[in-house]
């Protein structure tokens, strides 16, 4: 029987990181991820996990341990947010082109500057080609049942890649909901014994680990990195599936909302998801055919996916809570157009920045959204293909 | 959507509206309802106007907005009334419940015409009473729970009590102090 409970984010994945018991966690505290490592610590002092945690002085540093750590064998975990995200970012690459399967608890918060605490996504999204996986969650309960799969997926034999399991700063980490949690033993026999299959202190095999890389072999390496990140796509089905089997809860790459006959839809990313459904179902009930795509996984991303789920589409509203400087809208809008590109019956597409530095996403702005996508809908006039969301100008 | 109650608290950094408001989530939690509980965050600190929310359901709560119509509005401090637009949004249907001595009628006056129920309830007092010290957000809760009948008054008292049971478990002298404010203020809010 699962357990009801009502918890924080952030709460939800500290109790997550307590059952699957890793062997280290290295982590420096930043707003608004700070209380994982901080309740963590307390299991840690309570003796609820033979954990070592490790604290250190900079993110940077927490990273490093991380992949020292988890190069000598052991199963490791971190939690960071926006700043502390990006002190880390050099050891990103390292940790995925070394093929550690970190586990990192990414709490979104807009990046600086100027310096600002809330929720957005330009911090993860920064980290997007840093090979890492990364999972959004809607929810706390997504986040935990997410930080539970991570494990899985990044340890698999086919993946051996880190997973950035991200969900939104204060708005789910800090905001406490219904959750059903898993009882422990059924979270342990989940995730299983980490039993990697090289290890730096193997005496039978010695291995160096983060050389330089020659011109001779450091392509063939990057090719052998993609080819795990292309692989992922199918053990995040496989894992997920076992997930659904234990807890009846269901997982894909994305997740639709009343989207099989939508003539305009959203396409987003994290809890403004629960807002875009509560949007639909107003808007079904005048009549409005509208529809919801939630990306829950980015990297890798579901090309594949998208462009059947919107095929029938006439209009999408792909929303950005990130900035991309490319002055023709964010890292989604760019991704998702990219996998329409070849559908013969190509959506219109007009990308949006919103949310940003955690301007409050509602359903009266996301009814503007639709109310713009059926107007594109019924007249094929497209107009500004880059807009901001709820923004003073 | 219909059976969904929102609620608004407006509090001052250090005065518990935040905890306040976990604490209704909590109890509302224990009754078998769908919740929400959470602050707006900001660079907030001691004195400065915080706000934070509940939302109480018996059905699965999507949204993942600030709640700008509220059904009710509870004020810790009744200092922010004259800074702090308080009944905005404020559903006319539903109700305001301000920490206060004074009477409902005196306080509607600085309400900006606010038509709906006005409530007040002498929180300062009933926490010096009963608990010795300035703590009004533990009757500032039995108030909203009594003026917006989001619960049964029994099984809430009950499930109060052991919530302080566990809360207060190195400290027990003060369980008593507590379950006391929330009856007080059950009983002597004003204005419903």
């Amino acid at each position: 029987m699962a357990i009801r409970e009502r918890l924080s984010g952030n709460e939800a994945v500290a109790n997550a990181m307590r059952q699957i018991n890793p062997d280290v966690v290295a982590a420096f505290p930043i707003t608004p991820s700070t209380e994982i490592p901080q309740y963590f610590s307390q299991f840690v002092a309570n003796g609820k996990v033979d954990t070592v945690f490790v604290p250190v002085e900079s993110e940077h540093s927490a990273m490093s341990a991380c992949i020292g750590s988890q190069a000598s064998g052991a199963r490791t975990m971190t939690a960071t947010s926006s700043c502390g995200l990006a002190l880390m970012y050099e050891m990103l690459y390292v940790a995925a082109s070394c093929r550690l399967p970190i586990i990192m608890s990414a709490v979104n918060r807009a990046l600086s500057g100027p310096i600002n605490i809330n929720n957005d996504h330009s911090d993860s999204m920064g980290a997007r080609d840093s090979g890492w996986i990364q999972l959004y969650a809607e929810t706390n309960q997504e986040a935990y049942d997410n930080f539970i799969q991570a494990v899985r997926i990044g340890e698999h034999a086919d993946v051996r890649l880190p997973v950035m399991a991200c969900q939104d700063g204060f708005i789910t980490s800090h905001a406490v909901e219904n959750i059903e949690l898993i009882e422990d033993e059924k979270v342990k026999a989940f995730v299983g014994q980490y039993k990697p299959e090289n290890y730096m202190l193997n005496p039978e095999r010695p291995m160096a680990v983060g050389p330089y890389d020659t011109v001779n072999y450091y392509m063939e390496h990057k090719r052998q990195q993609a080819q795990g990140m292309i692989n992922a796509k199918q053990v995040i089905m496989d894992v997920a599936a076992e997930f659904k089997a234990m807890t009846g809860r269901e997982y894909g790459m994305i997740e639709t909302y009343r989207l099989d006959d939508a003539e305009a839809a959203i396409v987003c990313i994290g809890s403004s998801a629960g807002t875009a459904k509560v949007t639909v179902d107003k808007l079904r009930a005048e009549g409005k055919k509208v529809g919801l795509l939630k990306i829950r996984v980015f990297r890798p991303f579901p090309t594949e996916e998208i462009s059947k789920a919107l095929t029938h589409v006439k209009a999408v509203a792909v929303m950005d809570k990130a900035e991309g400087f490319s002055a023709q809208g964010g890292p989604l809008g760019a991704d998702v157009r990219a996998a329409l590109y070849n559908d013969p019956f190509k959506a219109k597409i007009v990308n949006y920045i919103y949310g940003l530095g955690g301007r409050d996403v509602t359903v009266t702005s996301l009814e503007q959204v639709y109310n713009e996508m059926l107007e594109i809908a019924e007249t094929g006039i497209v107009g500004e293909t880059y807009r901001y969301l709820s923004v003073r100008e | 959507m219909g059976q969904m109650v929102e609620i608004r608290w407006h509090g001052r950094g250090g005065q518990g509206a935040k905890t306040a408001s976990l604490l209704l989530a909590d109890a509302a939690f224990n009754t078998g309802k769908y919740v929400q509980g959470f602050p707006e965050y900001g660079p907030e600190r001691m004195g400065a106007p915080i706000t934070a929310y509940n939302r109480i359901s018996s059905e699965k709560i999507n949204v993942h907005s600030n709640i700008y119509e509220p059904d009710y509005v509870v004020v810790v401090d009744e200092t922010l009334i004259s800074s702090v637009d308080v009944t905005k949004g404020l559903k006319e249907d539903g109700a305001i419940v301000i920490n206060s001595a004074k009477s409902p009628d005196e306080v509607r006056k600085h309400l900006k015409g606010y038509k709906g129920k006005v409530c007040t309830i002498d929180a300062g007092q009933i926490s010096i009473d009963t608990l010795g010290k300035f703590f009004p957000n533990t009757p500032m809760l039995g108030a909203i729970v009594k003026v917006s009948g989001i619960m049964n008054e029994e099984d809430f008292l009950k499930d109060m009590e052991g919530s302080f049971k566990h809360k207060f478990a190195t400290k027990p002298q003060v369980i008593e102090g507590n379950m006391n404010a929330l009856k007080r203020s059950m009983q002597e809010v004003r204005g419903l």
